[in-house]
C-alpha cells in the first residue's frame, strides 16, 4: 500500500536536493570548523553559503544575528530564559507577555518561568483565534513587561498572527518581541526588514530540511546571555561544533522553500483547498479558522461524533499520516491548549484532525485523502453513541 | 525516565493485537430495537455514559430475557478512541450469557484482561485503562436502570482510582504501614495513579472524589498528629510503637554502620519515669562503649523525642 504524508505540520520530507548538498561533509569534509588546518577550514565557504542563504530567506540584515542552534525548541529557551536572565533576575522588568495557543515550547517553558517567580501574561485569541494588536494593547504596561512572544503561524490551526502589527506596537512601546516562527518560515513570507521583531526562531525540517537543526535571529544589538556555555562557535552566543552538513543543508532548503513560496501560495493551497472543500461538504464537520488567515498548508477539521484519535487510526489503515490534538492521544490525557483555546464547545477538542499538505504532496494523493476520509467517517460514525 | 522512555510515542505500538482485531473489526457493535428485544422475549436495556466533551461516550444496549433476567443479548456504540471501542466491545461480549447479578462483578480489570495477547502483558498502555473503567462503569449504569434504582448505591464509595481498583481505606493503610512521604511511592505500593492519572490531584482527565494529593497530606498529618502526642498519654502498645519507631528513625542506622544492633526487651512504667530495657546485638555485644556512651546516647534520643524522664537500662 502506498503511504501519503499530511502531517507535515510535524515534519517534512528532506529534499532530495538539500540531502545531496549534505553528502560530502560525511566521508569527505568532516572537519571541525573551527580547526586551525585544512580540514576545518575548507568547509568554510559552504558554511559561509548556507549563512547567506539564511539571511537572504527571513530578510537579515549583515549587523543582525541568526545564530545556528539544535532546534526551535532550543531558540526559544534562549530567548526565554536569555530574557529572564538580562532584565528580570538583573533587571527591573517581571512580566513575559505571550498567548494562550502557543507551542509547548514556548508554553512549558512560560510555566517553568512562572514556578520562578515570572509574572505571565496568556493572551486569550480573538473570535477569529488570532493575537491583534488590539488584544495585545489592552492593559499592556511596557514599564513590566521584559518580553511579548506570540507565534508567527499556528501549529495546529494554521492560522498567521498579524506579527508585523505586534512587533510594531511592542518596539513603538520600547518592548522587547519574540514569535516562534516554526511554522511559517517556508509557508507565507517572512521579511524581517519589513517585520521589527527582535528575535526569532525557526527550524530546518518544517521545511523540507534536516532534523536536529534550526536557528535563533536576534536583530542588531540585541544581545541575550546565551543558554550553552562552552566553547566560542557562533560568536559564543551558542558554543557546541557546529553541524556543518546540517547548516549547509538548512541553508539550501531555506533558498529552496523561500523560491517555492509561490508554489506553495498557488498549488499547495489549491490541493489544500479541494481536500478542506471536500471535508466541509460532508454532514457535521467544520474546518477551525478562515482560510485567509492561515497557512496554505494546514487545515484543522472537526468531525462531529468521531473521536480524534480513532480517526487517525482509520486513516492510519489506509496509509494516510495525519495528527490530532485530542486528549487520548496524548500522554497526559490532556486536550491540546490550542484547540482548548480556540474552541468555546468542548466536544471538539476530542474531535479535531490536522492534516498539511507540502509542495511535495501531489494531487492523487489529495484524491485518495478524499476517498480515505469519507470511508472513515462513514465507518467511525456507524460505531459512534453520539452521532 | 531511564531507557526505556527514550523513544517516545509509541502508544499504538503497545495495544494488544486483539485491541486492534476489535477496533477494526467490532463484533458487537450497534444497537438493538425494541421490536429485536420483544422478539427474545427480553426486556430492552439502554444505558449510556460519559460525553462526547469528556473525550469518551459509549451506550450500551442489553436484550434481558423476561424469565431468567439473563443478557441473551448486549451491543454497544462508543465515541472514543480504538481502545474504547475496543473495551466496549470486549465487555459487551462478556455480558452476554450472564444475569443481572453476575454480571455487576465484571470489572475494568477483567475487560482488560480479556483484551489481552498473553496474561502477562498489559493489552493497552496506562494511560488508556481508563478506556476499560469506561467500560465497567457503563454496566452499572444499565443494572441500575434494569433494577430502577440510584447508579450511587452501585458504585464503591471507597474507590480512589478506578483504573487500579484501589480504595481510600487500603491507600490510608498502605500509606501508615510503610511510612510513606509521596504520591510516587503509593503508585509504586498500590498502582493507584498509574494509569490514567485522574486521581493524583485535581485539573486530570476527569473528575474524582478523592485525590492522592489530598489523601497523602491528610494521612500525614495524623500521622504527625498522633506523633506528636505526649508520650505519657498513650496507651502500653502505642507507647511501645513509639519507642521502636524513634529507635528505627535514630539509634538504630548509627548502630548498623559499626555493624551492631539493638533489641527492646522489655518496657515498663516506674511511675511518671518509661524504662526501657535494652538488648544488644552483633558488634555492640561486648563494644567497651555500649555500656557507657551509647546507652547514654540512645536515652538522650528517647528523652529528647518522647519524654524526658525516659531511663534506659541494659538486660
Amino acid at each position: 500500500m502506498s503511504r501519503i504524508y499530511l502531517d507535515n505540520n510535524a515534519t517534512t520530507v528532506l529534499d532530495p536536493r538539500v540531502k545531496q548538498a549534505m553528502e560530502p561533509y560525511w566521508l569527505q569534509q568532516y572537519g571541525n570548523p573551527n580547526s586551525l588546518h585544512q580540514f576545518g577550514t575548507e568547509t568554510h565557504p559552504e558554511m559561509s553559503i548556507a549563512i547567506d542563504r539564511i539571511y537572504s530567506g527571513i530578510g537579515a540584515a549583515d549587523g543582525d544575528d541568526v545564530i545556528i542552534n539544535g532546534c526551535a525548541t532550543e531558540g526559544n529557551n534562549t530567548v526565554l530564559k536569555g530574557v529572564w536572565t538580562d532584565l528580570i533576575l538583573n533587571g527591573d522588568k517581571t512580566r513575559i507577555v505571550s498567548s494562550m495557543v502557543e507551542h509547548p515550547s514556548i508554553s512549558h517553558t512560560l510555566d517553568w518561568l512562572e514556578n520562578q517567580g515570572v509574572d505571565i501574561v496568556r493572551l486569550a485569541p480573538d473570535a477569529d483565534g488570532l493575537i491583534t494588536r488590539d488584544i495585545l494593547a489592552e492593559g499592556f504596561d511596557a514599564g513590566k513587561t521584559a518580553l511579548v512572544t506570540i507565534m508567527w503561524a499556528n501549529n495546529e490551526t494554521g492560522l498567521i498572527n498579524p506579527v508585523k502589527d505586534l512587533s510594531e506596537f511592542c518596539r513603538g512601546n520600547d518592548v522587547l518581541f519574540h514569535t516562534d516562527a516554526v511554522q511559517a518560515v517556508g509557508k507565507a513570507p517572512v521579511n524581517l526588514r519589513e517585520v521589527p521583531v527582535d528575535f526569532l526562531t525557526f527550524s530546518a525540517h518544517k521545511f523540507h530540511g534536516p532534523k536536529g537543526i534550526g536557528g535563533l535571529f536576534a536583530r542588531e544589538g540585541r544581545g541575550l546571555t546565551p543558554l550553552l556555555h562552552g566553547g566560542e562557535q557562533m560568536g559564543g552566543k551558542r558554543a557546541g561544533t557546529v553541524n556543518v552538513a546540517f547548516m549547509v543543508g538548512m541553508g539550501l532548503a531555506m533558498e529552496l522553500a523561500v523560491e517555492a513560496l509561490d508554489f506553495e501560495e498557488s498549488r499547495v493551497r489549491a490541493m489544500r483547498d479541494r481536500l478542506e472543500d471536500s471535508i466541509a461538504s460532508l454532514p457535521d464537520t467544520f474546518v477551525l479558522g478562515k482560510r485567509e488567515h492561515r497557512t496554505p498548508n494546514t487545515i484543522l477539521a472537526s468531525f462531529k461524533g468521531i473521536e480524534g484519535e480513532a480517526f487517525l487510526w482509520d486513516l492510519d489503515r489506509r496509509g494516510i499520516a495525519a495528527s490530532t490534538g485530542s486528549a487520548c492521544s496524548s500522554e497526559s490525557l490532556e486536550a491540546d491548549a490550542t484547540l482548548q483555546a480556540m474552541v468555546s464547545d468542548a466536544d471538539l477538542a476530542h474531535t479535531a484532525v490536522r492534516f498539511s499538505l507540502s509542495r511535495f504532496t501531489t494531487e492523487e494523493e489529495i484524491n485518495t485523502a478524499i476517498e480515505a476520509v469519507k470511508a472513515t467517517v462513514e465507518r467511525l460514525r456507524s460505531i459512534s453513541s453520539t452521532y | 525516565m531511564a531507557k526505556g522512555d527514550l523513544v517516545g510515542g509509541s502508544l499504538w505500538q503497545n495495544y494488544s493485537q486483539k485491541v486492534a482485531a476489535r477496533m477494526n473489526h467490532p463484533r458487537y457493535r450497534g444497537e438493538i430495537s425494541e421490536e429485536e428485544a420483544a422478539s427474545l422475549n427480553a426486556e430492552l436495556i439502554v444505558a449510556d455514559h460519559g460525553a462526547e466533551s469528556c473525550g469518551d461516550a459509549v451506550r450500551l444496549y442489553w436484550a434481558v430475557d423476561k424469565d431468567s433476567s439473563k443478557i441473551v443479548k448486549a451491543t454497544f456504540k462508543s465515541f472514543g478512541c480504538g481502545t474504547a471501542i475496543a473495551s466496549s466491545d470486549v465487555m459487551a461480549e462478556l455480558c452476554i450469557g450472564k444475569t443481572i447479578d453476575e454480571v455487576i462483578t465484571i470489572t475494568n480489570l477483567d475487560v482488560e484482561k480479556a483484551l489481552r495477547d498473553d496474561p502477562d502483558t498489559p493489552a493497552v498502555p496506562p494511560q488508556k485503562m481508563h478506556c476499560s473503567v469506561m467500560a465497567y462503569d457503563v454496566i452499572k449504569v444499565a443494572v441500575a436502570t434494569y433494577k430502577g434504582v440510584d447508579i450511587g448505591i452501585l458504585k464503591d464509595a471507597e474507590m480512589v482510582c478506578e483504573c487500579a481498583r484501589v480504595t481510600l481505606s487500603t491507600i490510608k493503610d498502605v500509606i501508615r504501614v510503610n511510612n510513606l512521604k509521596t504520591v510516587e511511592e503509593i503508585t509504586d505500593y498500590t498502582k493507584a495513579g498509574a494509569y490514567c492519572k485522574s486521581c493524583v490531584h485535581p485539573g486530570g482527565h476527569e473528575k474524582r472524589k478523592w485525590y492522592l494529593v489530598d489523601i497523602l497530606a491528610e494521612t500525614r498529618a495524623e500521622i504527625d498528629a498522633s506523633e506528636n502526642e505526649p508520650f505519657i498519654g498513650l496507651s502500653s502498645f502505642k507507647k511501645f510503637k513509639a519507642i521502636e519507631r524513634v529507635l528505627d528513625a535514630e539509634v538504630r542506622p548509627a548502630l548498623h554502620q559499626d555493624g551492631g544492633d539493638v533489641d527492646v526487651e522489655d518496657f515498663r512504667m516506674d511511675g511518671d519515669t518509661p524504662v526501657v530495657t535494652i538488648a544488644y546485638q552483633g558488634a555492640c555485644l561486648g563494644c567497651m562503649s555500649a555500656t557507657v556512651g551509647t546507652l547514654g546516647f540512645i536515652e538522650n534520643v528517647l528523652k529528647e523525642k518522647l519524654d524526658p524522664a525516659f531511663k534506659v537500662e541494659v538486660g
